[in-house]
């Protein structure tokens, strides 16, 4: 009520001109009620509108309680303690403490889901095949799968074949018993576990290539825009080791083929930090 | 997750406590000086000088003002955590290994290796409230077990004291007269040994690392064996997930193996494993070397190891971790 009757004092005309600053005395001071315990806490605030009537504006916003940590009255009392011992001569660039420029992921050591099972059946096909011994003897001289290793090679000197077929018993020792005549990986051996080379291939597989990313995307920030498309394996954003920028491009690993396929579908010509990403399958690499 | 490397020690760490708030860090290394770190963003609050020799391990008191440290150089100190200022040392005849505050605090278990001709032993410390008034006289000395004790820590309501290390057999003892309760059998018992021991976070079992390859959990009262965690490596340090069912095993090769060793091969990683089911979770990489220590944040939120290539790494989960399913 007091607050109406000073106005009339004043000609709103010249008011008009002024800044609205300066009216801002006329008008009540702002409250703040609360936060209760609910958090709920409320502003009121008075201010003019265009037209020069007073508006009270109340803003009631809820105060919530983010989960926390919760420090014990102590332990914040330690944070200020003072350094001691050697910290206290501590140089400031020592860098004693650093964050890593690496991101870690917990790495699963089989697709989250998955079954052993799974595994078992891809390790009997790998086992079928080395008893049939035949997709895994090329022959790299003339191409020929399954009938004889390449130092056999009947066709390596142009020289007729002089005993055409290696007598079948014989091939079954070269694939099982790695026979000293030729060199067998031993990963490559019959009955070996495949682990190995499975381990060398899972960083392509599944591998989706992110192009024209900007300078300032970081593996976080694709791994937030991936994740939503399926479990991932690896991010890798390819830095420029002098400038520290990104060089704008990456690869995402997709644990299923499938989700990987949708991110493609979904994410490639996605506008992301003004530029159009273009996402693709990964080249192998040639080596 | 972007882990914090903490660069404060020269030699290889051996020994990671966090205190029972969760704050602060304490790291012990053979290099001399423990040290003292915040557990949240991994800045360097102090070190504690006066040490002569590697340090083994530690343990800070249930208020966080307390340390004890077992060191080679053949003693055990007593520490003011605050001020880092040195308050009493046990004298012992051979290096001291292990260290474990009773709950309470009134009591200190500590572990002294075999040495010239002194077998080793475990002995039992009263700590005084006042540092002025601290007696280095034992209350209680066990001999008997062969070789080296590498951890000694105490049982439910103090009455027990769990000890285990070189002979890779696992003994429980009373604390008031020092007699043995119970032993680990030839059947389920480690092979070879017995490196790391840690109590879960209710105290009700534990868990034992061996250089046989092989991670154990035990009953803590009648010491059965629960599980069994196989790896591929020999497990230097064990650390149970306050939090979630999850156990974290860290090791690698011997020494003389590393520099023979692809680091993707090396096995350097901390692996999760899952408490129950035994299964293979995951790993974690980064360090450059066998890892020495693990510890658990008592939030479950975090965890740290120690290497063999002077690192401390300081993971904080990512919300993922939360909800990893099997």
């Amino acid at each position: 009520m007091q607050s109406t009757a000073q106005p009339n004092k004043l000609r709103w005309g010249e008011l008009d001109e002024d800044d609205g600053d300066d009216l801002d005395f006329l008008l009540p001071p702002k409250q703040v009620i609360g936060p209760d315990e609910n958090g709920i806490k409320k502003v009121i605030e008075y201010k003019f509108n265009d037209d020069g009537n007073k508006v009270k504006i109340t803003t009631t916003t809820r105060v919530r309680k983010l989960a926390k940590a919760h420090l014990s009255r102590r332990a914040v009392e330690r944070r200020s303690w003072d350094k001691f011992g050697d910290a206290v001569h501590e140089d400031v660039g020592s860098r004693l403490t650093m964050v890593s420029t690496e991101e870690i992921l917990l790495e699963r050591p089989r697709a989250p889901g998955s079954k052993q099972e799974e595994a078992k059946v891809a390790g009997d096909s790998l086992a079928q095949l080395g008893k049939g011994g035949a997709v895994l003897m090329v022959c790299r001289t003339c191409g020929k799968k399954g009938d004889h290793w390449t130092s056999r090679c009947p066709y390596k000197d142009l020289a007729p074949p002089t005993d055409d077929k290696p007598a079948a018993s014989e091939v079954v020792t070269a694939t099982t018993g790695a026979s000293n005549r030729a060199y067998v990986p031993p990963s490559m051996r019959a009955g070996a576990e495949r682990t190995g080379t499975d381990m060398r291939r899972r960083n392509e597989e599944n591998s989706v290539r992110v192009t024209n990313l900007s300078e300032d995307t970081r593996e976080p920030d694709l791994q937030e825009l991936f994740r939503p498309f399926g479990s991932i394996t690896r991010v890798y954003v390819a830095i420029d080791q002098r400038t520290g920028l990104s060089r704008g491009f990456g690869f995402v690993n997709f644990v299923n083929r499938e989700d990987a396929e949708r991110a493609i579908n979904k994410l490639n010509g996605y506008g992301y930090d003004n530029l159009i990403l273009r996402v693709e399958w990964a080249t192998p690499r040639s080596n | 997750m972007r882990p914090i490397l903490m660069k404060g020690h020269e030699r290889p760490l051996t020994f990671l406590k966090y205190n029972r708030d969760g704050d602060l860090l304490f790291s012990c290394a053979k290099d001399h000086t423990p040290t003292v770190w915040f557990a949240d963003n991994g800045e360097r609050l102090g070190t504690y000088r006066g040490h002569n020799g590697a340090v083994w391990s530690c343990d800070v008191s249930r208020d966080s003002l307390r340390l004890v440290t077992a060191s080679a150089d053949q003693t055990a100190k007593l520490w003011n955590v605050q001020t880092g200022a040195q308050l009493f040392s046990f004298n012992f005849g051979s290096p001291a290994r292990s260290v474990d505050f009773s709950v309470g605090d009134k009591l200190a278990v500590i572990t002294t290796d075999p040495f010239m001709e002194l077998s080793s032993a475990i002995h039992v410390k009263r700590i005084a409230k006042d540092p002025s008034e601290q007696i280095g006289e034992s209350v209680l000395v066990i001999k008997g077990p062969q070789g080296r004790i590498n951890r000694a820590v105490w049982g439910p309501l103090n009455k027990t004291i769990i000890s285990a290390g070189e002979d890779a057999v696992i003994r429980i003892w009373d604390s008031e007269t020092g007699k043995l309760l119970e032993e680990s059998d030839k059947e389920n018992g480690h092979r070879k040994t017995i490196t790391s021991l840690c109590k879960s976070a209710d105290g009700s079992h534990f868990l034992t690392g061996s250089l046989d390859k092989s991670a154990k959990l035990w009953d803590i009262r009648s010491l059965t064996l629960i599980k069994t965690y196989v790896t591929e490596r020999p497990v230097n340090a064990v650390a149970m997930s306050p939090l979630l069912d999850h156990v974290v095993l860290g090791g690698g090769q011997d020494a003389s193996a590393v520099t023979t060793t692809d680091h993707r091969a090396g096995k350097f990683e901390a692996k999760f494993f899952d408490k129950i089911l035994q299964e293979e979770i995951g790993g974690v990489k980064g360090h450059f070397g066998p890892i020495n220590a693990l510890a658990f944040n008592p939030d479950g939120k975090s965890f740290s190891s120690g290497g063999e290539d002077g690192y401390v790494r300081l993971h904080h989960f990512d919300a993922d971790y939360f909800n990893i399913k099997i």
